[in-house]
This record gives C-alpha cells, structure tokens and sequence, in this order.
C-alpha cells in the first residue's frame, strides 16, 4: 500500500496511540481531568501524611503556574502561592519559593549566570538558615551541616570521576583507590603513624615535641592531589591500552588491591613496617587551620584551628566547626569545577572527546591516545586525591573500611544518574546521592515506619524491631535508581547534549591496533 | 623497485629522489594466514596527485592503513621524508605531516564542525593540562589563532555559514568535505584520500575533482587517493597505481594505465580480455 504524502503518520506503539487519543480530546476536559487526578491523589496522600498531601497540591500548581502563558496571572499566581504559605507560618519555603521564581522571571541570557550565583550563594549561607527550613514531606529535615561536607567531597569526586567517565569516556571502577590514596597520604603526614620521626612544618594546634611528622594540610591537600595522580598515571600507563571493557576490569582490579593492601598494611608485606596501622585505621589527624599568626591578622575570619572552632557568632548563628569545614569544601568543590570547566573547552578537553567519540580517527588526527588517556586519568585521580585527604581531615581519621568496591560505583551511580559529561547534572546527581546514603535514606525509613502500618509493624527475619531498615537496603535502592534511570533517560537528569546523542545513536568503536601492534605505542 | 612499472611506459615513472614525499618499500601485511598486501614498493614525489586503484579487496585500504600506523606492516619499510616512520603510532605520524580521510567517513559525529577542525589541530597546538586551566595568553591567542584557521579551513571547503553544525546533521557531501577540512587541519604535506567521492552523484564527484586540483596547486599539497570512479582518477591523477590481490600489478599514467593488459585483465577478467583481443577490440 503506498501512503500519499497527505495521509498523517501512523501511529504506532500503545504509549504514542494513548498520548494521541489524549491530546485528541477537548481542552477543558483534559484539564479537568488532569486536575481531579491530582486532587484525589493529593487527598489520598493527605491521609497518609498531611504535609505529603499539601506538598502535591503545592507540586501540581506549580506545573500549572508553569503553564499559565500570560504574565501578569502567572506573577498573580506566584504572589498567590508565597502569601498562602507565609500566612501558614512556613516562612523558609515562602522564601524558597520566591527565590525560584525570581530566578524563572530572569531572562535566559543572564539565567547562566545568576543561577550558578544564587545557588553558590544559598550554599555558602546555608549554615546559617539550615535549622529554620520547613520539613520536606517523606525526606523530612534538610540535612545538617555534616553531611553538607559529605555531599560537598563526594561532589567534588563525582566532578573528578566526570573528567574520566564523562569528558574521555574511559570507564572506571576503581576510583575509590584515588579516594583511599589521597586519604593515607594526608594521614601519614599529619598524625602520629611514623612516631620515630619527628618534623615538622606548619601543622596548627599540636605541641612541638609532638612525634611523628606533622605538615601543615593546607600543603598536603595539594601532595595529595599530586600523589594520587602520579598513581594514577601508574597504574594507567598499563592499563589504558585496553579498551572498554577491559579497562573497567582492569580498574576494578586496583580499586579491590589498594583497600587490601591499607587494611594490611600494618604489617607490610611481612617486613613488619606500620604503613597504614592496618584494620584500626590511622587517628587522629592534625587539625586544618590556619595557625595564629594568621588568624589574628585577619582577626578571627581565617580561624587558627578548624577542629577547636570558633567562638564567634554570626547573625545570630554560633559558628561551629562543621560550618569552617562546609566553607572550605565549597572553596575547593569551587575550584574544582573551575578547572574541570576550563578543561572542557580546552584543546585537552577536545581531544578526550574525540578519542570518546571515535578512537582511530582521534588518533589519525594527531591526538597521542595513551598520553590523553593518561592526562584524564591523572586529573580525575588529583580531584579524587583532594577529596579524600579532605575527608580525612574532616573526620581527623581513615580507616580501610571507608575504601571499599561499593564507593566506587556509588561515585559511579552519581555521575550516570546526573549526566555523564555535564558538570551540572554531575553535581545534582552526587548531591542527591550523597544526601540519600548519609541522611535521606534513614529519615525516609523513619517516614515509611511511621505513616505507613503496614511497613512499621511488619517482621523481617533477622531484625528484632518491627519495621524496615531502609538504609539496610542502600546498594539495592541504589541500583534501582540507576536502573530506572537507565531505562527511561539513560543520557542522565542532565545530561550533555553529546552524550545524549551518544547513547541514542552509538558510536563508531571499531578496535584501532592490531594485536602485534599493540604494545609498541610511544 | 620498479619491476611492476606500466608496459610501454616510455620514461620511468619511479625515480627515488629527493622529491619523493613517501617512499614504502616491500611493504607485506599478513592476517592471519592471509596476505593482504604483497611485496608493494611505492613511492609518492611531490606535488602530485597519486591515485591508487585496484578491484574490490585488493588491499588498498590495508595499504594505506600501513602508511599512517594504523597497522604496523608485516615486513617493509614507510619512509616519510626522509625519515622512517614504520610502526610509529598514527598520531606520530600524523604529526610528521600525513593527514588522511576515511572510507566510512569517521567525523567526530557529536561535535560541531568547527570543533571536529580543531581536534585536527591538536598535533599543531601547544595548550597542555596546566596553561589550559589558567588559561595564559599564549593559550588564549593560541586558541584565537586556532579557530581563525579552522574557519579558514571550513570557508575553503565551503562550509564557512556550518561550522556550528554538529557533524551528523550536515548532508553526506558535507561530511566528506568537513573530513577533508579536519585532514587538512593537520597542516599535512601528504594528504590521504580514502575514497572520497564515493556515495557522491556525478556533479558533486566533478565538483571533487576539481577540489583536489587545487588543493594540490593553491596549497602545493601532494595527494594519495583510493578511487573507484574512473572519472575522477582519469580527471586529475598525475600517476595511477593498480593494486590486485595485494600485489601491484601496473604504473604510470592514467593512459598507460587504462591500456595495461593486467589492470583489464584485473578489472573484466582474463575470459574478458582475451575475448576483446579475439574480437580485434584491444
């Protein structure tokens, strides 16, 4: 049967014919249905858990406002909205909201810089209103201070982790071993493990007959960094002439060796040298800080000594030592979107690119493949390094047990669930996953066994108390989301634009050397 | 080296010289049990227009493989001015001055073409890891200078009011041009085409030909082709080189060429040929 051009394109495929039949029926009956949905389903929920039910009203007229085309109502519905949250006495989410729609009412031109703006902004002052925000429904409080440390060093690793995944396309599952690196390297240079030795040079906040080296950490988080990378670029020179596959197996590999060798590192390799004190991990850490002379000359803003931190109030909020941490790891987060952006637009950047898009032609257009590999691995690794002597510094402690497989794909997971190749969904991603495995999960646990009965009173063989322990289930919630995500937007929340074309379209990955030719790469 | 030369040819076309730009001698591929590429001596002079032709499986591609380090040559040599090459990585050879296309064409699908130009620079740029991310004038005037060019490059090719479009959505005929651009890029002194008018209708195939004239006389460029339309080999080779099964089996001029008893042999068969002699035709 041959269609005339006239004739509509059949539709096919029950979800198409379904949207079809849908968009085929009267405007205003659409909306009333849509509308109903919502109400029953905001009532039933209402039911469940108050707060749940307004939240999905709030949800629903917030895509309605977003389709209101005239401009005046629209604003009418915004000021609506805030006014009834502001007389319910929920001020921080009037005030969230209207931070939101200040930011939608800013042309497009300058969205790209106002948002990054805003956001660095409410980050920074976070500690300050942290306590004061409403309760979200289902994931209750925001998280604390803490774990804003937390989400900010995994961001910072999932940023690192982007350069290799996302820019270079080279898939690795050993990138705890950067983490494990760059913590061991900040501990054994600030902390008692080599108590024979003694130097010392700008550690805050210890006496000076203190044994054992202690440097100052504002120099090792950078020889963290660097340490980190050369291992990197150790362990890639061998390993980065496989491809795909290979390679991920390969870096498995080192991310299973590294955390092995930290757990029995108290006795290494039976010389009965303390390398890494083993299964009890190396604490305390020297504090970061910035030493008095420091801290005085800029009275009291740069504090002397991070972990005896501060006795000062801002704004009406007692400063903490979390908050000095929170800012220093914005500092840093900062710096490393900084570099990973430059990259990106670089001629490195290009080339990692290219080589993800098609390996031989990058490699007859003059990109040396095993050198731009090697550059992308040792700047992932440097971030990965950073991260982890941060993190140790934070917890002033490492332990082998912080360094295992399940943290490399849980990095992993945050980069594909953000969008590998886009730095802003990397960042999204990392953020929720980090704030699910330190807090979400457990308050959402707590949520379930309260407000649903039949989870809170329920047996689980093996659990004295009834109930689930949600964070019990972490890996399998995990690779739920991920297979979710693969499933209906495998590009990632936000992803790049190429790498959604990438992962609908395929690229070319026809192998580049024949065997012999292999090894003899420069 | 030149046993296999036309029949009938009345000067040498092979002299070794200084002004060979290439020069591959014995040059053998095996995979496996099979031998790709037999024995090939080649030499490529300057400025010229070199066409390589030969029957479907002939060994060309394998051939021209073996010449940017693709595949490392079983035995023989590649000498790329005056220097041997043989077994170099590709990048290393490219950065010695061979750029090349593809059969199937291989942009950098998801890239603009602009950027696609620019990754073809990147043996000819200096940026590295560390004035990147500070960004140092030399970079930025690096850069600037970079992107002049590759526009440059782009209007040649005319595809200068394209060169925001990613690669994938420009029109077949684009996409061989914006190869050619990339290759050029890589400010080659041997450019190698691998089919490159092939999938093109005959304007566009005669639009090429007159491409590569001029880029072998307004940029002084030498080219290496693989060709399948006699057209085009005819139009605007200066030497042609027939390949069969690996070996080859004729040079010299597209004249010679087109009379040489193997090469119809190769092409229409030895039944074909003897055929046209019973019938008085050759």
């Amino acid at each position: 049967m041959t269609a005339s051009l006239a004739d509509p394109p059949e539709v096919v495929g029950i979800r198409n014919v379904l949207r079809a039949r849908w968009k085929a029926l009267p405007f205003w009956y659409r909306v009333a249905v849509t509308v109903g949905i919502e109400l029953l389903v905001a009532i039933g929920l209402f039911f469940v858990d108050r707060s749940l039910g307004y939240a999905v009203a709030t949800a629903a007229a917030l895509m309605w406002l977003r389709r209101v085309p005239r401009l005046p109502w629209r604003l009418a519905g915004e000021l609506v909205l805030i006014s009834i949250f502001l007389f319910a006495g929920v001020r921080s989410l009037a005030a969230a909201l209207a931070i939101a729609f200040a930011v939608f009412w800013v042309p497009p031109r300058y969205r790209t810089w106002v948002l990054p703006v805003v956001a660095i902004t409410l980050a920074v002052l976070y500690p300050f209103y942290a306590a004061k925000m409403f309760v979200i429904p289902v994931f209750g409080v925001w998280p604390d201070v803490a774990t804003g440390v937390y989400m900010l060093v995994f961001i910072m690793m999932a940023v690192g982790l982007n350069i290799v995944v996302g820019y270079a396309g080279l898939l690795d599952l050993g990138y705890v071993a950067f983490y494990a690196m760059g913590a061991y390297t900040a501990a054994w240079f600030s902390s008692l493990q080599f108590p024979t030795h003694l130097f010392h040079f700008g550690a805050v906040g210890i006496t000076p007959d203190l044994p054992g080296i202690h440097i100052s950490l504002w120099l090792l988080l950078p020889l963290a960094g660097v340490v980190t990378a050369l291992a990197g670029i150790i362990i890639g020179l061998p390993t980065l002439r496989l491809r795909g596959d290979y390679l991920a197996i390969v870096t498995l590999g080192f991310g299973e060796i590294l955390p092995q060798i930290a757990r029995n590192g108290d006795n290494f390799f039976g010389t009965g040298f303390n390398l890494t004190n083993g299964p009890n991990g190396i604490t305390p850490l020297d504090s970061l800080g910035f030493g008095h002379g420091i801290s005085n000359a800029t009275h009291g803003f740069l504090p002397s000594n991070y972990l005896q931190c501060c006795n000062a109030s801002v704004l009406g909020h007692q400063i903490q030592s979390t908050d000095v941490f929170f800012w220093t790891a914005i500092v840093l987060l900062l710096i490393t979107v900084f570099c990973s952006l430059r990259l990106q637009y670089s001629r490195l950047g290009r080339a990692w690119i290219a080589i993800r898009e098609d390996e031989t032609a990058a490699a007859a257009m003059g990109v040396p493949l095993m050198r731009t590999k090697t550059w992308a691995y040792a700047t992932g690794a440097f971030f990965g390094g950073v991260a982890g002597a941060y993190y140790a510094s934070f917890k002033s402690a490492t332990f082998p047990g912080d360094f295992y497989f399940n943290i490399s794909v849980f990095i992993l997971c945050m980069v594909i669930l953000g969008g590998m190749g886009n730095i802003w969904g990397v960042i999204v991603g990392a953020a929720f996953l980090a704030y699910l495995n330190q807090e979400g999960l457990a308050n959402t646990g707590q949520w379930l066994n309260s407000n649903i009965k039949v989870i809170g009173n329920m047996h689980l063989p093996g659990s004295d108390t009834p109930g689930l322990d949600v964070p019990l289930f972490a890996s399998g919630i995990y690779g739920a989301i991920i297979l979710v995500v693969m499933l209906f937007r495998p590009e990632g929340l936000i992803p790049s634009k190429r790498v959604a074309a990438e992962m609908h379209e395929g690229v070319h990955d026809d192998p580049l050397y024949d065997a012999q030719h292999a090894g003899s790469e420069t | 080296m030149s046993e296999a030369t036309g029949a009938g040819s009345t000067e040498p076309v092979i002299t070794p010289s200084d002004g060979d730009i290439l020069v591959a001698s014995g040059i053998r591929k095996e995979f496996g049990g099979l031998v790709a590429v037999n024995n090939v001596d080649f030499t490529v002079p300057r400025g010229k227009v070199i066409s390589l032709i030969g029957p479907n499986g002939a060994g060309k591609t394998t051939f021209f493989n073996m010449l940017t380090g693709v595949y490392k040559p079983t035995a023989g040599r590649v000498v790329l001015l005056g220097e041997d090459v043989t077994g170099k990585p590709p990048h290393a050879i490219t950065a010695r001055g061979i750029g090349r296309t593809f059969q199937n064409i291989r942009l950098f699908q998801n890239m603009t073409a602009l950027e696609n130009v620019l990754v073809g620079m990147h043996a000819r740029l200096k940026a590295n890891l560390f004035n990147s991310i500070l960004r140092t004038p030399g970079v930025k005037r690096e850069e600037k200078a970079a992107r002049e060019r590759a526009m440059e490059l782009l209007e040649y090719t005319g595809l200068q009011r394209k060169w925001q479009t990613t690669a994938k959505n420009l029109p077949y005929g684009d996409q061989r041009r914006l190869e050619v651009a990339r290759a050029l890029a890589t400010e080659p002194q041997l450019l190698l085409l691998d089919e490159p008018t092939a999938g093109m209708n005959p304007q566009e195939s005669a639009e090429f030909t007159a491409f590569v004239g001029h880029v072998r006389d307004e940029r002084g460029l030498t080219v290496l082709m693989i060709e399948h339309d006699m057209r085009v080999v005819m139009g605007v080779s200066d030497r042609v080189s027939v390949l069969d099964y690996g070996e080859k089996i004729a040079e010299g001029t597209p004249r010679e060429v087109q009379q040489h008893e193997r090469v119809i042999e190769a092409y229409l068969g030895k039944a074909a040929v003897e055929d046209m002699k019973r019938q008085g035709l050759s």
